[in-house]
């Protein structure tokens, strides 16, 4: 028989005590525990990414920043979520992300209702102090029902692990390398054209961003829905069960 | 295969090579190659065909700016610069006195100071024959553990002997392999790291151009030690004759018995593939190896959990580099205290380095370590080409450092190099001289982080461009004293948030230049400013 | 105590963050209790004074002619204040950046004209290479985000700042709003 007192880790976030189960991340217990921790490219639901680099924290006696969402507590951490050192990275991060696409708010379908500009705001991003790279990005509207710009993709890679994790069908995936990396469907062919997109629309609902989104929408008008996630996740793991 | 066996193959191959009153080798690798060395010793064999002397292809001799290279044994002589028009008269001299006018001179620093352990054998053995490699006592290591020693044991000795990690970090060898052989799984795998993207790097592929034996003896006493029963060498496909030599290597190691089912007559069984990279630097990263190996997009995933644990399709996995591999055989053949005699407290053996740049002796030198860089520099390479004066040595690719003269004389080893703003690294090691710009160096690695930045991270993707086209307003004379402090400020980011060591490495040239060569930056600042438009970030 | 010198200017943007501005309604009355309005494309003047204490700029930097014209003001002014998205962050006027000038123009003035095509190159300013935020070309005192900046908000930081103290914008708009 399994011991469950073992199971039970007690650490510390930003001072306040907190008690956890072994096999959860600092960002998990961090929200049990209503402790914010910005976050970007994870999405409860999908298997972690690690790539937004926006919930590093810090831990006492670890000489490098944690990604909260992937790092496991352990007994007698100490965390600290919010110092000044990690505000600052965390707005450079951010300013990096508005620099490398053409992010226009003003006249973006989902202005209003956006994971990144409301962390924009949130993190207290007053303008990006790094200059802007305009890249020229493409547009692809050859799907039906959803169009992609990649002008406000920031390569979360939320849409490619929903349709490989959640929908099965793998549409998507991460072409190139640097700053010249960008999400691509089927072997880089127009979306339109995939012979493995269902059109189930979950990649559309988990873009944090503008970059997916039904057509038809007007500025402003689109907002996400995901609720399905926590949903299907939780049902699959009860039928798992 | 018997130890009986083993020394059989050593005794026939040595009886055939005493027929011969000379020797001839002939390096055979990439660089050699390249300056014609497969038509001088097409050349040499027919000019020796009916003589008492054997023409062999060997692995590189070090010398690579001098090449192709030709050493005639038991005589000692090599001869640099050879063409195929030589052949004749190199084969006529013969037990005679040496043909003067191609004699390298081979009691210079640079053969002198040299220790040889990866490259024991490189220069002297047929990297195409086995035979040749059992000779050179090759495999008795294998047969040692596996008939004389526990894993346990054989852990305990390359513990012992503080061997490290030659990929890069400098990781103890012996701590991976004992987390390794706790780690519970149903299967685990060995995985050998060959893809050496580093810019000027060739030091791995030399192992497995001239002596590709020592790595899979390397990586079968690993795999007994750990409890593997697969292998991978993961090289990169712009490797071909490395592929070619390492693809015949474990043929001919097969039909000996020497990889495969019941191993030296053991229970052990191992078998080694080739995983061909496309090129990426990133995939030498060792997650993003994996990944590779499994199908993937190679990127980095943060760790833990490390491969140790959580690697190759899930399972314990043990990745090391090259070089690392090439070490252990020696290590169990001649006792972990005879290794650890060699180098410093806390960076024992040698290391193999890719010499290059603004220095006269350039090529493969392996070298004890805790040797200072003014020996390597001065001693090994010979100093700095027609009296110029010497500037600053990079040490560990695009992550390490530019390492300026003041610190010559510091011992060449782990903590030292990352105490002064560089790394170790796989071994690049590139000298320059007072006409490199060192903004531009630092700019050229930036461009070779940036193009390599799998763009997983948001730091590294977006910050090492941003830091490139900062390093080229300084280069351009247009940048101003904000865009100093925004690329420090993006240093210091980059360097602390991305998710692997390229992101986490790709500010240190330009951290260790600002450190050492600010004025050069100022300088271009200063001759900018005479157009004193205001600009702030 | 004298009034506050206070001026608006309007580089490459819509207008609308200055409707946004007389959007302040009867508030307009209390503010001109506090400030002289020195400069403005609503008041006479035509020449930017010596000595201004407030400036709001509306919009981003696109041509030669703005460029000129936020250097000088910088030079005259105390506080800069950067009013609405264009100016903060380049915002629609910038959607041209990832194109030529020329590309640009082309396709506005050729491609599309229905009648007599052809590029305006007498008495308009040219057009930068770049249109650039106004904190990328001089030094920017306080950024007020927004497409346009409420009513609300303009008022918030017009009065924080008389009163001498550094207005906290992060609740109070954001990007596009
Ligand atoms: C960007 C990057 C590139 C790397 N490239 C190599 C490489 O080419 N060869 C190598 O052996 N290790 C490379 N490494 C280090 C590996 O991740 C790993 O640490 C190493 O293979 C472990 O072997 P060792 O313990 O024998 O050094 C690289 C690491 C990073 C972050
Ligand atoms: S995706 Fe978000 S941040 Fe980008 S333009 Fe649209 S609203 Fe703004
Ligand atoms: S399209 Fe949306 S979900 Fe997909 S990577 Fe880009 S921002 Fe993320
Ligand atoms: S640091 Fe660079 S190479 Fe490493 S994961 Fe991040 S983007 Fe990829
Ligand atoms: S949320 Fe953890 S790295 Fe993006």
């Amino acid at each position: 028989m399994k011991q469950p007192s073992s199971h039970i880790k007690t650490l510390q976030i930003d001072g306040q005590d907190v008690g956890a189960n072994q096999d959860e991340t600092i960002l998990e217990v961090a929200r049990e525990n209503g402790i914010y921790i910005p976050t970007l490219c994870e999405i409860e639901g999908l298997s972690p990414h690690g790539g937004c680099r926006l919930c590093l924290v810090e831990v006492k006696g670890v000489n490098k920043l944690l990604p909260a969402c992937v790092t496991h507590v352990q007994e007698g951490m100490e965390v600290f979520t919010n110092s000044p050192r990690l505000q600052e990275y965390r707005r450079t991060i951010l300013e990096l992300i508005f620099s490398e696409g053409n992010h226009i708010c003003a006249v973006c379908v989902v202005n209003g209702r956006c994971d990144l500009q409301a962390l924009a705001t949130k993190l207290g991003m007053t303008h990006v102090s790094v200059p802007y790279l305009y890249p020229r990005r493409s547009v692809d509207a050859s799907h039906d029902r959803f169009a992609l710009d990649r002008n406000r993709c920031i390569l979360c890679t939320r849409c490619v692990r929903v349709c490989d994790e959640i929908e099965g069908a793998h549409t998507w995936d991460v072409s190139g390398r640097g700053v010249q990396a960008h999400v691509v469907t089927d072997l880089n062919t127009p979306w339109g054209d995939s012979d493995t997109c269902t059109s189930c629309g979950k990649c559309v609902n988990v873009c944090p961003t503008g970059a997916l989104f039904e057509k038809g929408k007007a500025v402003a008008e689109m907002s996400k829905k995901r609720g399905f996630l926590p949903y299907l996740t939780q049902m699959r793991e009860k039928r798992s069960k | 295969m018997m130890i009986e066996e083993l020394h059989k193959i050593a005794a026939v191959e040595r009886d055939e090579d005493n027929r011969f009153q000379h020797h001839i080798h002939v390096c055979m690798e990439t660089a050699c190659i390249a300056s014609r060395s497969d038509h001088v010793k097409q050349a040499l064999t027919e000019a020796a065909a009916g003589k008492p002397c054997r023409v062999k292809g060997v692995g590189c001799m070090g010398l690579c700016s001098a090449g192709p290279l030709v050493k005639v044994e038991p005589e000692g002589v090599l001869y640099q610069g050879v063409t195929p028009e030589d052949a004749t008269e190199i084969v006529a001299k013969l037990g005679d006195s040496p043909v003067s006018r191609l004699e390298c001179d081979t009691e210079t620093p640079f053969f002198k100071r040299q220790t040889k352990i990866v490259l024991e054998n490189s220069g002297l053995i047929d990297p195409e024959r086995i035979e040749n490699y059992i000779a050179a006592d090759g495999y008795l290591a294998l047969h040692t553990a596996l008939n004389t020693m526990t894993p346990a044991e054989v852990i305990a000795q390359i513990a012992k002997s503080g061997l490290r990690g030659r990929g890069g970090a400098g990781f103890s060898t012996g701590l991976k392999w004992t987390t390794v052989a706790k780690s519970q799984g149903e299967r685990k795998f060995v995985i050998c790291n060959a893809d050496e993207g580093d810019p000027g790097a060739f030091m791995d592929r030399s192992v497995l151009e001239g002596d590709p034996h020592a790595v899979l003896e390397g990586m079968a006493i690993a795999a007994y030690a750990v409890g593997a029963s697969q292998g991978y060498v993961y090289v990169r496909a712009e490797y071909p004759l490395a592929v070619e030599r390492l693809k015949l290597a474990i043929r001919q190691a097969k039909k000996l018995g020497l990889l495969g089912e019941n191993i030296c007559g053991t229970t052990f069984s191992f078998n080694v593939d080739i995983r061909l990279g496309a090129g990426a630097f990133v995939c030498g990263e060792e997650t993003a190896l994996i990944a590779s190996i499994e199908g993937k997009r190679g990127q980095p995933r943060p760790r833990p959990p490390f491969p140790a644990e959580y690697g190759l399709w899930g399972y314990p996995t043990l990745i090391n580099n090259v070089e690392t591999y090439a070490n252990v055989a020696p290590i169990i053949r001649k006792g972990a205290d005879w290794f650890s005699a060699i180098g410093t407290e806390k960076s024992k053996g040698t290391k193999v380095f890719a010499l290059t740049g603004q220095v006269v002796n350039t090529g493969l030198i392996e070298v004890p370590m805790g040797i200072t860089l003014r020996e390597i520099v001065f001693d090994i390479g010979g100093g700095i080409p027609e009296g110029r004066k010497f500037k600053a040595v990079q040490t560990g690719g695009p992550g390490g450092g530019c390492i300026p003269d003041e610190y010559l004389d510091m011992p060449v080893d782990y903590e030292s190099l990352l105490k002064i703003g560089s790394f170790m690294g796989s071994g690049g090691m590139i000298v320059m001289d007072e006409t490199s710009n060192m903004v531009e160096i630092a700019q050229y690695f930036m461009e070779f982080s940036k193009t390599e930045s799998c763009g997983k991270c948001v730091p590294c993707r977006v910050g090492t461009a941003q830091m490139y086209e900062l390093l080229d307003k300084v280069v351009k004379c247009e940048a101003t004293m904000d865009d100093l402090l925004l690329l420090e400020r993006l240093c210091d980011v980059v360097k602390n948030t991305s998710l692997c060591g390229l992101g986490q490495g790709a500010p240190n040239p330009v951290l260790s230049t600002l450190r050492y060569f600010r004025h050069e930056y100022l300088a271009r600042i200063q001759e900018g400013n005479r157009e004193t438009a205001f600009v702030s970030h | 105590m004298s009034k506050v010198r206070f001026a608006t200017v309007w580089l490459d943007g819509c207008s609308g963050c200055h409707m946004s501005f007389l959007d302040m309604d009867e508030r307009l009355i209390e503010l001109a209790e506090l400030v002289d309005v020195v400069y403005s494309p609503l008041v006479d003047p035509k020449q930017f004074p010596d000595s201004v204490d407030v400036t709001l700029v509306e919009g981003a930097v696109s041509s030669d002619e703005d460029l000129e014209k936020i250097r000088h003001i910088r030079e005259h002014t105390q506080y800069l204040i950067a009013l609405g998205d264009c100016s903060v962050t380049g915002n629609v006027p910038s959607m041209r950046n990832p194109f030529k000038v020329d590309e640009v123009m082309n396709r506005a003035y050729i491609e599309n004209a229905t009648v007599q095509p052809q590029i305006p190159n007498v008495s308009v300013p040219t057009l930068l290479p770049r249109v650039r935020p106004v904190h990328t070309v001089v030094k920017v005192d306080v950024y007020v985000p927004g497409c346009p900046p409420s009513a609300d908000t303009i008022y918030y930081v017009l009065t924080t700042l008389l009163r001498g103290e550094v207005p906290d914008l992060s609740s109070r708009t954001r990007f596009g709003v």
